[in-house]
C-alpha cells in the first residue's frame, strides 16, 4: 500500500511563520504540495529580550513559498488576539479554502535575558499568553473548518524538552512560564485529540531541543548561558551535539500530517537528541 | 538505505515481513531472521518456513540481498551466531528492528511458569539478545536500532501480565541502549503499535478473549471488530502492518537523525489520556 507526502490541493495554517522553524515548516509543506496560511506578530513584545521577527521576515517566508509556485496567504496578527488570529485565519480560508493542516508554532523565550532584574510576572504572563493561549486560540480558529470540510486532517503543536522535563529551571518568571506553558501544550494536545479523533483530525506534540533560530542565537542568550553555567550544563543533550536544524523539526512535523503516520494521534514526540532520555 | 544493511526479527510474516521488504525497497540488503516453528503455550499458528521464504523472494523482487536464517530470539548463542553470520556476508550493520514477539492470553493467576517464560522470553530476553549480538557491529559506523513494543508497553490490559510486563520492559531496554549508545551515533527508539491486521489477533484464541458471549469457533473477524475500534480513539478495529513500517522507516531513517530514547505511539490514540 502507499502511503503518500503530497499535500497537493491541502491548506497548511502555520503560526509564527516568518522565521525559524515557522519558516522552515511552511517551506517544506509547500515543497509537498500545499498552499499555505502564514501568520506571524512581526512585532516585539516588552518581556522578550531578542529581536523578534519583522514584516521583512514574513515577506521573506511569502518569497519563499511562492518560489515553489504554492499559493500563500500571509497576515500580521497576534495569537493572544482570538479575533485578529480569527480574521487573519478567515480570510485565508476565503481565498485558499478550507484548512487541513494546522501547526502551532508561534513561541517566545523571555526567560533568555541578560537583564538582572527583569519584570518576572510580566514575564510570566507574556509566555502563557502567547506559548499556551495562543495555541489554544490557533486551534479553535481553524478546527471548525476543517470539521465543516469532513476530510479529517493533522493539527503538530510545538511543545519543547521543557514540556516533557523542568531541566534548567531558575525560578524566573520567563522560565517558569515557558515551562508551565509548554506542559500546558501537551494537555491541549490530549484533549483536542480525545475530542477530534471522532472526526478523523489528528493531533500530536512534537518536542524539540534547542533549534538553530534566532531565538536561541542571538546575544541575549549567549549572555544569558555565560551568566549561568549551571543551567548551559543541565540544556546539554545526549547525542553530542549543542543544538537541532529547523529543517529536523520540519521533518517530524512532515511526517506526523502525512498519510505515512494516518494512525498517529494523541503522540508527544521528542526531536531533543536524547535530551529528555538523560 | 542504499548501501545499507538491516536485521529484521520476525520478518518471517506479518509485521516483520512488511518492515524487511520495504528496507529492502528503500535499498538495504537484509538480515531476516524468524523461528519458524511453535511455541507450545502460543494459541495461534506460528510462521512457517514457507513464509520465510516468501520474505526471501519479495526482498529479492525489490533486487536486494538478502541473508535469512532460522532462529529463536531467546537463544543468545543462535541469534549471535546468524547475526555475525549475516554480517559477514552482508559485508555490515546499519539497522535493527527487534520485531519478534508472541502472546497468549490467562489472568495472572492462572499464568502457567511456561506461559510467562514463553512471552517474556520472546518479547523481553529475546529484543535483548537481538540488540546484544547488534550492538558490536552497529558500533563500526553507527546505525539505528527501532525496539517493537506495543501499546501494552505503555498501558495495561487483562489477561496480558506476561505480555504487558514484557512489552513495558522493553521501555526501560530502549531508555539504557539509547543512554549506552549515543557516543557510538546509535539511535534507539521503541515503536508502540495498536492492534495490527495480522494473524498474531485474526486467531481462534484471542476472538475468544475479545467475545466471550459468543460460542467459540464461530466468532467472526466482523463479530471483533467493534471490541478492537473500542480499544482506538480514531474510529478504526486495526491498522495496517504498513502504518508500523511507516513509522520505523522513518525512524531509522536520516530524516530522524536526532531522535533517541524515545517511545512513539503508532496507536490511533490507543494510549492517548
Amino acid at each position: 500500500m502507499a502511503l503518500t507526502s503530497n499535500h497537493e490541493g491541502k491548506v497548511a495554517l502555520i503560526t509564527g511563520a516568518a522565521r525559524g522553524q515557522g519558516r522552515s515548516h511552511a517551506v517544506r509543506l509547500a515543497e509537498e504540495g500545499a498552499d499555505i496560511i502564514a501568520v506571524d506578530l512581526c512585532a516585539q513584545i516588552g518581556s522578550v529580550a531578542y529581536p523578534m521577527a519583522t514584516p521583512d521576515d514574513l515577506a521573506q517566508t511569502a518569497k519563499e513559498v511562492e518560489a515553489l509556485d504554492r499559493r500563500i496567504v500571509t497576515r500580521q496578527a497576534d495569537v493572544r488576539d482570538m479575533a485578529a488570529l480569527q480574521a487573519a485565519v478567515d480570510e485565508g480560508i476565503a481565498e485558499l479554502g478550507a484548512v487541513d493542516i494546522v501547526l502551532a508554532n508561534a513561541g517566545i523565550a523571555p526567560q533568555l535575558t541578560s537583564d538582572p532584574d527583569p519584570d518576572h510576572e510580566q514575564a510570566f504572563r507574556d509566555v502563557v499568553e502567547v506559548n499556551l493561549f495562543g495555541v489554544r486560540n490557533t486551534v479553535h480558529a481553524a478546527v471548525p473548518s476543517m470539521i465543516d470540510k469532513g476530510q479529517g486532517g493533522a493539527i503538530v503543536l510545538t511543545s519543547s524538552t521543557q514540556g516533557l522535563t523542568g531541566r534548567g529551571g531558575d525560578g524566573s518568571g520567563g522560565m517558569d512560564g515557558y515551562a508551565a506553558a509548554k506542559h500546558g501544550v501537551v494537555g491541549l494536545m490530549r484533549t483536542y485529540a480525545n475530542w477530534l479523533a471522532e472526526h478523523k483530525i489528528r493531533v500530536n506534540t512534537v518536542h524539540p531541543t534547542g533549534v538553530q533560530t534566532p531565538m536561541i542565537e542571538n546575544d541575549e542568550m549567549t549572555a544569558y548561558m555565560e551568566a549561568n553555567p549551571g543551567i548551559s550544563a543541565a540544556l546539554e543533550n545526549l547525542m553530542p551535539v549543542e543544538s537541532v536544524e529547523a529543517v529536523d523539526i520540519s521533518n517530524a512535523i512532515a511526517w506526523l500530517v502525512s498519510d505515512h503516520a494516518r494512525f498517529v494521534t494523541g503522540v508527544t514526540l521528542p526531536v531533543d537528541a536524547g535530551f529528555t532520555v538523560k | 538505505m542504499e548501501g545499507k544493511v538491516a536485521l529484521v526479527t520476525g520478518a518471517a510474516r506479518g509485521q516483520g515481513r512488511s518492515h524487511a521488504v520495504r528496507l529492502a525497497e528503500e535499498g538495504a540488503d537484509v538480515i531476516a531472521v524468524d523461528r519458524c516453528g511453535q511455541i507450545g503455550t502460543v494459541p495461534y499458528p506460528m510462521a512457517t518456513p514457507d513464509d520465510l521464504a516468501e520474505t526471501v523472494r519479495q526482498v529479492e523482487a525489490a533486487d536486494r540481498r538478502i541473508v535469512a536464517a532460522q532462529a529463536d530470539v531467546r537463544d543468545g548463542a543462535a541469534m549471535k551466531q546468524v547475526v555475525d553470520d549475516g554480517v559477514a556476508r552482508l559485508g555490515r550493520l546499519d539497522v535493527v528492528v527487534a520485531n519478534a514477539g508472541v502472546t497468549s492470553y490467562a489472568r495472572a493467576e492462572d499464568l502457567s511458569d511456561e506461559m510467562w517464560d514463553d512471552v517474556v522470553g520472546t518479547c523481553l530476553s529475546g529484543v535483548f539478545r537481538t540488540a546484544r549480538a547488534a550492538i558490536p557491529h552497529l558500533k563500526a559506523d553507527g546505525g539505528a536500532m527501532v525496539l517493537i513494543s506495543s501499546t501494552e508497553g505503555l498501558t495495561a490490559n487483562q489477561h496480558m501480565a506476561h505480555y504487558t510486563a514484557a512489552k513495558h520492559g522493553v521501555v526501560g531496554l530502549t531508555k539504557v541502549l539509547a543512554l549506552e549508545l549515543a557516543p557510538h551515533r546509535i539511535r534507539v527508539t521503541s515503536v508502540h503499535p495498536t492492534s495490527v491486521d495480522t494473524g498474531m489477533i485474526h486467531n481462534e484464541a484471542t476472538y475468544e478473549l475479545f467475545r466471550p458471549d459468543l460460542a467459540p469457533g464461530e466468532i467472526s473477524r466482523d463479530d471483533v471488530a467493534g471490541p478492537f475500534q473500542g480499544l482506538n480513539a480514531l474510529p478504526v478495529p486495526w491498522m495496517d502492518p504498513v502504518d508500523t513500517t511507516e513509522a520505523v522507516a522513518w525512524l531509522v531513517s536520516d530524516a530522524a537523525r536526532y531522535v533517541t530514547g524515545i517511545q512513539l505511539p503508532v496507536d490511533a490514540g490507543a494510549t492517548t489520556t
